[in-house]
């Protein structure tokens, strides 16, 4: 079986946030982690590895730093990594990311592609399933569990109050949340062996059957008016009561601010 | 000269840390408190390769430098001494004489689980007569048929109750040196379990309060003939080697107990408050500050000059690291013991209390001026070498 994780070097949210001019992040200028629902999914993607047999390669879209989320997955268990990294891809918004990914991916012999939901800078939660649209393959959302059954997946798919249990023929695009589970940390001599590995690079030029007009900033739809980093509010109301109190206090306080 | 550390080093200090704070940094009170060994970290960190960081590969291990030795266990005693001194104790004072000395059957028998972490190592030298002189042991080994017969005791042994695999130091006969007679020490293997193999007290002590220090006895104790450990009569060169390399990790522990304890610190005196100012405002925390962090940075320089010079000896076994080692204990050590008492300081009441780390930190210090060779051994040897 070959499973190709997306996965996206995102800002460490402990590190503080920097904008470009043009209101995009500064991506090159901020700490940064591997996005936590993309981790769960390169964790599934290691289980299934481990429990059926895998061959497993992380792929992200980004800057030539990127490169090392890649080396980390691979710390982590990956077996190869592939880098897209071209100026021109700059800037995407999610129309112009799944468009790149799916021209990268139009390159790879897949059975299963795993992506986290949603990735913590942009919260978007779209990627993926734009991915799956732009390939054509079934895509099953929210995983909480995967199992494979010969050459279909059986996932349990989040849905509120409850889960559905879906099946679906492979090939097709998984999406993991980051409560499916608690990711492995990276082995001391898989990082030192992930160093040694060739990481395959590449730019629009590899990218298959897609079109300009779809790419980087300019083939993104999704137009920022305005970004700016959270503002601090006041120091806020301190009051000391009993529980009883304080919870008619906070809903008088929510109802008046029209809250609730 | 390049002081700046590979990709992959800052990778493996990325881990450590992570790792650190997310697993051992939450029990470090609790573990202290209580006196508990921690047995769930140490089978995490045996899961994820930790206890086996400078082994080859085809050992078990993870095939790193002992700069990432090094790294893990500063990482570790930054948040928590105990759980620093049990990788240590197991990597340098267990698993490594092993690699270096044992035969390929040891190795197979026993470095392979050791650097996987399915068992545990300790390192048995000091006795209640023999501390910095190693030579005043009285343990003896006796040669019966295919076996040898152990009796003595051992003591202040690190992992003592809860490792698995021992190498233990003793007496195998008197050999004449310059005319004057002298001990002959040789080396061994003894596996927890063994008849007549027991364990004695457990220390109460002062800090790194988790890890298991016990007295090990040796009543009639009958170990396989095999299970000597390098050449008989050369237990004394294999113990002041190891030693060595245990230095760096002592070393390690030393400087991550005073990380620790400066990043708590700058922490703290930016939040505590006196006269309506934070305290990190005063010149006096500002200068304690500078002084803390100069120190701390000049002894992680020297705890990773030992660590590269271990690894040339890796591919060049006549380049010594013994002066290095010495140089980064002691200094190390030191720093670690008046960086935390700073630290303490600086906290005024509050660094007295036990719900603070820093007043564990302190407590947890001072070993590292004493175990694995006292700040006076180090001089002893750093001067030695000065005036060979």
């Amino acid at each position: 079986m070959k499973i190709v994780v997306c996965i996206k070097q995102v800002p460490d949210t402990k590190g503080g946030v920097k904008f470009n001019p043009d209101g995009t992040l500064d991506r090159g200028a901020m700490l940064t982690i591997m996005n936590p629902d993309d981790k769960a999914g390169l964790e599934a993607a290691l289980r299934l590895k481990d429990q059926y047999g895998a061959e497993v390669t992380v792929l992200t879209m980004g800057l030539p730093k990127a490169e090392e989320v890649l080396r980390e997955a691979m710390a982590m268990g990956a077996d190869k990594g592939i880098l897209v990294t071209d100026r021109v891809l700059g800037g995407a918004d999610t129309w112009a990311t799944s468009t790149t990914l799916a021209g990268a991916l139009r390159n790879i012999d897949y059975d299963l592609i795993i992506t986290g939901r949603q990735a913590i800078d942009g919260d978007t939660a779209q990627v993926g399933p734009q991915i799956s649209e732009h390939l054509d393959i079934p895509v099953i959302s929210y995983a909480q569990d995967i199992k494979i059954e010969g050459d279909s997946v059986i996932v349990e798919r989040q849905y509120e109050d409850r889960y559905h249990v879906v099946k679906a023929k492979m090939p097709c695009l998984i999406t993991a949340l980051s409560e499916l589970n608690e990711p492995r940390y990276m082995t001391p001599g898989g990082i030192f062996d992930a160093y040694k590995e060739e990481i395959t690079v590449w730019g629009r030029a590899d990218l298959k059957d897609v079109d300009d007009a779809n790419l980087g900033l300019k083939g993104s739809p999704t137009k920022i008016a305005k970004a700016s980093d959270k503002v601090r509010k006041g120091a806020g109301e301190k009051v000391t009561l009993d529980p009883d109190e304080a919870v008619s206090y906070i809903v008088d306080k929510l109802k008046e601010k029209h809250v609730i | 000269m390049d002081f700046t550390l590979s990709k992959e080093h800052e990778m493996v200090r990325s881990l450590f840390k992570e790792f650190a704070e997310k697993e051992v940094k939450p029990l470090a009170q609790e573990v202290d408190e209580t006196e508990t060994f921690p047995r769930a970290t140490v089978e995490k960190m045996a899961k994820n390769g930790f206890l086996g960081i400078p082994v080859p590969k085809e050992y078990g291990g993870q095939g790193c430098d002992p700069l990432t030795y090094a790294m893990c266990v500063e990482e570790l005693s930054k948040v928590c001494g105990t759980t620093g001194v049990i990788v240590s104790a197991h990597t340098s004072l267990c698993c490594d004489p092993i690699q270096t000395y044992g035969t390929e059957e040891q190795k197979q028998k026993y470095l392979i689980p050791l650097a996987k972490g399915e068992k545990l190592g300790a390192f048995g030298l000091t006795e209640p007569g023999a501390g910095t002189d190693a030579q005043g042991q009285q343990t003896k080994a006796v040669l019966d048929g295919d076996e040898w017969v152990l009796n003595g005791s051992k003591c202040f042994i690190t992992n003592g109750k809860e490792a698995d695999v021992y190498v233990i130091f003793a007496i195998t006969g008197v050999v004449e040196k310059r005319g004057r007679l002298s001990k002959e020490i040789s080396a061994f293997i003894v596996e927890k379990g063994t008849p007549g193999f027991t364990f004695g007290t457990k220390e109460n002590k002062m800090g790194i309060r988790g890890s298991s220090t016990y007295e090990l006895i040796f009543t009639d104790c009958r170990i396989p003939k095999d299970n000597l450990l390098g050449q008989k009569g050369k237990g004394f060169a294999i113990a002041m080697h190891t030693l060595d390399g245990g230095r760096i990790g002592i070393a390690a522990q030393a400087l991550g107990l005073a990380e620790g304890a400066l990043e708590t610190t700058i922490e703290y005196v930016k939040e505590r408050k006196q006269f309506g100012r934070a305290i990190g405002a005063f010149q006096n925390t500002q200068f304690q500050l500078a002084d803390m962090a100069t120190k701390v940075e000049a002894a992680k320089m020297l705890v990773y000059k030992a660590a590269m010079k271990k690894a040339e000896y890796a591919t060049n076994p006549k380049v010594s690291y013994s002066t290095e080692a010495a140089m980064a204990k002691l200094y190390a050590a030191e720093v670690a013991m008046e960086v935390t008492t700073k630290a303490v300081q600086l906290h005024g009441g509050y660094g007295y209390i036990r719900e603070y780390d820093v007043e564990r930190m302190m407590r947890d210090a001072k070993i590292t001026e004493i175990y694995e060779g006292t700040s006076e051994v180090q001089r002893m040897v750093i001067s030695g070498a000065l005036l060979k």
